[in-house]
């Protein structure tokens, strides 16, 4: 397993086959869905504009080209609600009712969850403030919640959406693509950037016909070189490319990227015949906070068609280093408040994805010659609000806005032009203003939930002004190591006995209940896998997660990336390594940020590359 | 010397296969429930077709491909922007409903009605590639009925392997029951293949293919006409899915002999 887990050496030469480009985007999400429908709509105004004239094919329209990772365009993986101020602004007449799963945001409640259990991981002073609760606010209290008799304004989605970004995704494209501009190209993924000096002149294709590692098999097909003028990197904050930018130009002086959460979530289809006075109506956004432990946030969201997305958000400062987000998830179902609710429902789909949550302090340079940088992989989703994909499609417009502007000024996508037009409009939008008021709002949560809390309101009551300080560690420092080893022993006793996943045997030794399988809404991880994930990797290609040095992992006791690992594709060997079954990787990104021992010089022990496949799901 | 070939291959969409399908009865009769919601892919029958039409064209020059296809304009948009970088074709797209519930006779009629107006298309080299089954919940009849329509007699069913002689003749591997192949030889086109699974492998996805192909997609899109499909007389009184049970059981220390004699008493029981 060893063998076939380490980075490749270098490459041998091939011929490539090469192709120019006016414009290539890596990426599709809402960030690049911004982009290309702003651009498309200024094409769309005068084909005949001479501005629009490619570049890289004389006498053509302007060549637009985005290469995405996943099999299909609608397989996203969030149920979001979002205030969707830009993507109002893009679709003035926009009626939710076109895009499946869309409704207007109408109520909005944030819960603060007891443990009902008594197994998550409460302080002192936390238990004092529950059971003061319990007894002093018992008339607040229903079904172990205890509802905020007053939603802080930050936190408000008035006037927004709740949306499936699969679905979304999806509705983008076709109304992109359909104007015959710009060509959207699915299970591509991108293996590196083009640099030359200090500039990008475009991307590379991963390899196809390769085995684990990356060597040509029979059928093999080099990856081709996409040269562009311009090269738009919106592959997230796990995505190869800008991965690539980041180790090549480091990050701007003071950002790091320390902050990080899993959010994984389900798709429920609620039974029919739901009362009328069904408190789960279209459009109804619950926010929770306190269980299944306190640093976890969970979500409600009401789609059309007694469809409900439900989930949780596991952070980096989560110390335990047995965090497993699938079984945590199954225990925040089934906190009294939203059990009542779905008992009866089914599990439709079921998905996950890393969110990078440093903010602004881990903004990468946004421009540079050649290359531009949108969506959340440019440090735009704001961490107060908890929101980020209107922010997203927000600098996407904001670029294309930029690259209309250059075109009519017939100025290269220089470094200097960039940064006084893409760069100034972002400066100068709400996206900006958002990200400097949530800037330090997460600060306390290092500390303790309840200072984080106070942190966190702190900052969102005054617009950002006051907020504490922090010092914060890089991931792996956040782990505080000693918080399993009281039930380590036991729990790979229960493991080895039972053949259950060690972070599964350490809940169970810590108190959490045996999950009641009911082969319908609470089914097995495996199980998720085939009934909700459908989770697929096309032949051919690469492995994308390696591991730097399996020595490490071998010395490793916490095997926090295996615990993390959403789909169960790092499993633990019997040399006491990981290893790798890309088959079941649904691309969170989980296991980059979740490594306890980093090489020297390095975040983390593993690298997430350029790979094909994952989720098969349109209703995420 | 190499024969040049005008393959036309029919091919639908249908939701991908990892899906969870769920039939329901609409006002218009039995559907799959949220069908516009789940991704969509190139029916897999017809895509080993479509991968043996490309091979047959590389390997004999002047050929050419055209896939026709009947579905929602967004839909196959979608499902054209995989497929593309697949293989080299020139698409005759035409608009109509998704599922496989629709009448395979007007599905036929508007798909022949198709075939007849694609321009340049010389019947004497035509080859009719498609699926001889359907991941569609079709009756896996509509490619038969193309046939007819264009006055194809020369058919053949679970075509696993096409090879070309030298007199423009071909012979062809039928797949037969016991897992052993009928071997027919055909004088030439015009002739219609309905492909099992074929021998080759599914292509890697090629830009370059993909671009090239591009230029006949999207207009090929804009201009496709809505096919009159309603067939008003035909009724379904139900519909459901094969049924699906997964019997899952943890045994510990259990002997292979007594693992054995279970399974033998399991599969004696089915």
């Amino acid at each position: 397993m060893s063998a076939e887990t380490q980075i490749p050496e270098t490459q041998p030469a091939v011929d490539r086959a090469a192709m120019d480009v006016d414009i290539a985007c890596v990426g599709f999400g809402p960030a690049t869905g911004g982009f290309l429908t702003e651009l498309t709509r200024a094409w769309t105004e005068n084909p005949a504009d001479p501005a629009f004239e490619s570049r890289a094919i004389p006498g053509m329209p302007l060549q637009v080209l985005c290469y995405e990772r996943a099999d299909d365009l609608a397989s996203g993986v969030s149920g979001v609600v979002t205030r969707g101020h830009g993507i109002r602004a893009s679709f003035p007449a926009l009626n939710p009712a076109e895009i499946p799963m869309a409704a207007d945001v109408r109520t909005e409640r944030v819960f603060y969850l007891l443990d009902p259990i008594g197994a998550s991981r409460r302080s002192a002073l936390l238990r004092l403030g529950d059971a003061v609760l319990r007894t002093a606010g018992r008339p607040l209290l229903h079904d172990s919640a205890f509802e905020l008799p007053w939603t802080p304004a930050f936190l408000h989605k008035h006037g927004g959406l709740v949306l499936s970004i699969g679905q979304f995704n999806q509705w983008v494209a076709s109304q992109v693509m359909g104007a015959g501009f710009a060509q959207i190209w699915p299970g591509s993924p991108v293996a590196s950037a083009l640099f030359e000096n200090d500039a990008v002149r475009g991307i590379r294709l991963a390899d196809q016909g390769v085995d684990k590692q990356g060597t040509p098999t029979d059928g093999f097909m080099p990856g081709m070189d996409v040269r562009a003028q311009l090269t738009v990197v919106a592959d997230g904050p796990v995505g190869s490319i800008g991965q690539a930018l980041d180790a090549y130009l480091g990050l701007p002086q003071g950002h790091a990227r320390r902050e990080w959460a899993l959010g994984m979530k389900f798709v429920l289809e609620l039974p029919e015949n739901q009362p009328a006075d069904s408190p789960l109506q279209p459009g109804t956004v619950w926010h929770t906070f306190g269980f299944p432990e306190p640093e976890i946030f969970g979500f409600l969201y009401v789609h059309p068609d007694r469809l409900v997305s439900v989930g949780i958000f596991l952070p980096s400062w989560l110390g335990d280093p047995a965090r497993t987000s699938y079984r945590y998830l199954q225990h925040f179902i089934q906190h009294p408040l939203l059990w009542q609710h779905l008992k009866d429902a089914t599990l439709r789909s079921w998905g996950a994805k890393s969110l990078e949550e440093s903010g602004q302090h881990g903004e990468p340079f946004l421009s540079g010659n050649g290359f531009a940088r949108i969506g959340e992989g440019s440090g735009s989703t704001n961490m107060l609000t908890g929101s980020g994909v209107d922010e997203a499609w927000s600098t996407g417009v904001q670029l294309a806005q930029s690259v209309v502007e250059l075109l009519h000024q017939g100025k290269p996508f220089t470094r200097e032009n960039l940064a006084s037009t893409y760069e100034a409009r972002r400066r100068a939008s709400e996206v900006e203003r958002g990200a400097r008021e949530a800037r330090n709002a997460r600060n306390g949560f290092q500390s303790g939930f309840v200072r984080g809390l106070v942190g966190m309101a702190l900052a969102g009551l005054t617009g950002g002004k006051l907020s504490l300080g922090a010092h914060i560690p890089p991931p792996a420092n956040q782990l505080r190591h000693s918080a399993a080893s009281l039930s380590r022993e036991k729990a790979a006793a229960l493991a080895i006995e039972d053949g259950r996943p060690l972070h599964d045997a350490l809940m169970s030794a810590r108190g959490w209940p045996e999950v009641p399988f009911d082969g319908r809404l609470l089914v097995s991880h495996q199980d998720a896998l085939l009934l909700g994930g459908k989770v697929q990797a096309m032949p051919g290609f690469a492995d994308h997660v390696v591991f730097r040095d399996l020595g490490l992992c071998a010395c490793c006791e916490d095997h926090t990336c295996v615990a993390m690992c959403s789909g169960q594709a790092i499993t633990l060997g019997s040399n006491g390594v990981p290893s790798f079954e890309r088959e079941k990787c649904v691309h969170c990104g989980a296991c980059l940020w979740n490594c306890a021992h980093p090489p020297a010089g390095y975040d983390s022990n593993l690298q997430f590359l350029a790979g094909s496949g994952g989720l098969h799901s349109a209703e995420n | 010397m190499p024969t040049a070939f005008h393959i036309v291959v029919c091919a639908g969409i249908v939701p991908d296969p990892l899906q969870s399908l769920e039939p329901v009865m609409g006002p218009a009769g039995p559907a799959l429930k949220n069908e516009m919601l789940l991704p969509a892919v190139l029916d897999p029958w017809a895509a080993s077709a479509l991968y043996e039409a490309a091979h047959l064209a590389a390997t004999n020059p002047g050929s050419k491909v055209w896939l026709v296809s009947m579905a929602p304009k967004a839909k196959l948009q979608q499902v054209m922007m995989t497929v593309a970088q697949k293989a080299a074709f020139e698409l005759v797209a035409v608009d109509g409903p998704l599922g496989g519930f629709i009448d395979a006779h007007a599905t036929a009629a508007a798909l022949a009605d198709a075939i007849s107006a694609i321009p340049g298309l010389d019947r004497t080299k035509l080859l009719l590639f498609g699926g001889w089954e359907s991941a569609s919940r079709g009756a896996g009849v509509t490619l038969q009925l193309i046939g007819e329509r264009l006055s194809l007699f020369d058919q053949f069913q679970g075509v696993d392997q096409i090879t070309v002689r030298e007199d423009g003749s071909f012979e062809v591997l039928e797949r037969v029951e016991g897992g052993q192949h009928q071997v027919s030889i055909c004088s030439g086109a015009p002739a219609l293949l309905g492909w099992a699974t074929g021998n080759l492998p599914e292509p890697r996805s090629n830009p370059q293919v993909g671009m090239a192909n591009m230029r006949t997609v999207m207009p090929a899109l804009q201009k496709a006409k809505p096919a009159a499909v309603a067939a008003p007389g035909l009724h379904y009184d139900a519909a459901q899915l094969p049924a699906q049970q997964r019997q899952t059981r943890v045994e510990k220390d259990m002997t292979p002999e007594d693992i054995a004699r279970e399974l033998v008493a399991w599969i004696g029981a089915e």
